[in-house]
């Protein structure tokens, strides 16, 4: 992998951190809750990207990370754990585990059979939960606050919570940057690029794509926990098969491999959907097609379309 | 899908067989969907998201032909030259420019696929469920045995998805159009430097397999409600047939329906009854409700653990 200028993705930061001044001029409840929202959401698509672009590991399961991260939030809270940082620590040991039993199956498989692979582990999870009463199942779970930082409650603040988000996404950001440009990010993606080859020059493929399954496992499940807090409220559809879609969609639309490219899809594709849902309600007849367009004539997605050079080998 | 037939509360002979028919009922109708979508998978390596569509479509046209000619006969005639239509229509627009591209192309625009359908069918026919009426001569119970009363329809839809089975069959195996599709899923690229217009092959391919998802959801109109969406969930369970069956194989696709629809089926209906045996009754209903969902998932996973390329691989 070529080092990439980190341009655009300052200037992508710089405009989220300036987000909630310009917010001020609007609806600013409305655009930071919307805001908050979009940066989890972008948080796990950022995740998916290191998996599909780095690994070549197209997940079809991803959601099932988001609803590990909301339901860890739901249970270490009625055992009384109410920080928020306690709560992503088990939320993250959850995803580990998760992420360890699944791929030691999935990554047995290729191609196609393993994107399907991931999308049986994601359903399984998901009518898991639909079964559990005790959690609310199919209707999900009400939290009464949000969770607590450093033993105050200093997230009620839509301000505040906006900025967690955006250190989360950012921190991550830089340590998958990092990891990328480490010994192991590039045995993976010597592997993802030749598999044979790679294998030749002593290098086994499965341990390290199960170390990126757990580390893109555990970011989103950091996700989930926000995304629990965000809507106060968490249910079984956070891990559907639709919302595992979506994740790929976001990453897909932003140019798989750049990561930055993953974080702006996410911004697009949810500002798009909530755009056009002030005009229509039919926002699916306008997006459905315009993903189409995408898929055939945008080769590398947003990412390549707005740094062609940057951009690194495209999956 | 489980609205299956209501039966008397002890486990009974004639329980286990309604529930078998039913899960028979369910595995057909699978197959149905799964055909066609092994073939898209198997010849084109396409990953196609949008098959579900064609089920659903296949549904809503049988519902609108037969509220426009009155009955269930012809409007199962109207309904499946215009699935082949529609599915021919996909193709022309979306699918065949997408055959040399990534996986990750055919995720984005068939997903795209998905959200414009799902919503298309909202604002063409309402989001109100639709139904169809069950022709006269289908209609009705027999009773196949002291105690068991079996709907007559349900009936038929397995003969007629037994007799697509076999058809199928001898399309793939003894004729030559089906020669091609057996060489297509092994090499496509050889198949093609023979000389033949593989293109036209995946045409017809796609085509043919949207007809069946169509022919599917015309079928089973009549039994369930007509709906947006209706599709999503079938379309998951269809993946999880051709897995476990090895992509590619018509053969593996109805093994593995029949395998998806039973364990499915009788898991809901006796799982929890099943592990009374082993558990106290309150445990063993929590835990029958939970499992049961997730059989299929389990079946999947294990033969993906044994058998990474499903139970019948094509050999490449």
């Amino acid at each position: 992998m070529t080092m990439r200028s980190q341009t655009p993705a300052i200037l992508l930061f710089a405009g989220l951190a300036l987000f909630p001044f310009v917010a001020r001029f609007g609806a600013q409840a409305y655009l930071l809750t919307l805001g908050a929202r979009t940066l989890i959401l972008a948080l796990a698509a950022l995740s998916l990207d290191f998996l599909v672009g780095q690994g070549a590991l197209i997940s079809f399961g991803h959601a099932a990370y988001l609803g590990i991260g909301a339901y860890a939030v739901v249970l270490a809270s009625m055992a009384g754990i109410n920080d928020l940082l306690a709560q992503a620590l088990i939320a993250v040991a959850a995803a580990a585990l998760f992420a360890a039993l699944t791929g030691y199956v999935s990554l047995r498989a290729t191609g196609v059979y393993y994107i399907m692979s991931t999308l049986a582990f994601g359903q399984m999870l998901y009518f898991l939960f639909v079964s559990l009463s005790a959690l609310g199942g199919d209707d999900g779970y009400t939290l009464s606050s949000r969770s607590r930082l450093f033993g105050e409650p200093r997230l009620t603040s839509d301000f505040a919570f906006y900025y967690l988000c955006l250190a989360a996404l950012a921190l991550a950001y830089v340590m998958l940057t990092r990891i990328c440009g480490s010994r192991f990010g590039r045995v993976l993606n010597a592997i993802r690029q030749n598999p044979l080859r790679a294998r030749a020059l002593g290098f086994r493929p499965f341990p390290s794509r199960l170390a990126a399954c757990l580390i893109a496992g555990a970011i989103a499940a950091v996700a989930g926990a926000l995304l629990a807090n965000q809507s106060e409220f968490v249910a079984p559809a956070f891990m559907s098969w639709q919302r595992s879609g979506e994740l790929l969609v976001m990453t897909i639309l932003g140019g798989v491999g750049s990561l930055w490219g993953a974080v702006l899809g996410a911004i697009i594709y949810l500002a798009l959907e909530e755009a056009l849902s002030l005009l229509t309600d039919q926002t699916h007849v306008l997006i459905g097609p315009l993903l189409i367009v995408v898929a055939i004539f945008g080769r590398r997605g947003l990412a390549g379309a707005l740094a062609p050079k940057a951009s690194g080998s495209a999956a | 899908m489980h609205d299956e037939v209501a039966a008397p509360r002890p486990v009974s002979l004639a329980l286990l067989a309604v529930q078998t028919l039913n899960g028979l009922q369910l595995g057909i109708l699978l197959f149905l969907i799964a055909a066609g979508l092994t073939l898209t998978f198997g010849v084109m390596n396409f990953v196609n998201l949008a098959h579900g569509v064609q089920y659903m479509v296949g549904a809503y046209l049988a519902a609108m032909f037969a509220s426009l000619t009155g009955g269930f006969w012809s409007a199962l005639a109207l309904t499946l030259p215009t699935a082949l239509a529609f599915g021919l229509a996909l193709e022309f627009l979306v699918f065949r420019w997408l055959y040399d591209r990534d996986h990750l192309s055919q995720i984005l625009a068939t997903f795209g696929v998905i959200l414009f359908m799902n919503q298309g069918v909202k604002t063409i026919w309402g989001a109100a469920p639709l139904s169809v009426p069950m022709p006269d001569a289908l209609s009705g119970s027999v009773a196949l045995m002291p105690g068991l009363l079996f709907p007559v329809y349900r009936l038929a839809l397995i003969a007629v998805g037994l007799a697509t089975g076999l058809a199928l069959y001898l399309v793939i195996n003894h004729t030559r159009v089906g020669m091609l599709i057996r060489a297509g899923a092994t090499n496509a690229a050889m198949v093609s430097a023979l000389g033949v217009d593989i293109r036209r092959l995946f045409m017809l391919v796609f085509g043919f397999g949207a007809m069946l998802a169509g022919f599917a959801g015309a079928m089973v109109a009549p039994i369930l409600s007509v709906e947006p969406g209706m599709g999503d969930n079938l379309l998951i369970l269809a993946f999880v047939v051709i897995v476990i069956g090895g992509i590619g194989s018509i053969r593996g696709a109805f093994l593995a329906a029949l395998m998806v629809g039973l364990i499915d089926t009788l898991g809901r209906a006796f799982g929890a009854q099943m592990l009374r045996v082993a558990l106290a009754p309150a445990a063993a209903n929590q835990t029958g409700r939970a499992l049961a969902p997730m059989l299929i998932y389990i079946l999947m996973a294990a033969v993906l653990f044994h058998r990474p390329s499903g139970l019948f691989p094509v050999t490449r």
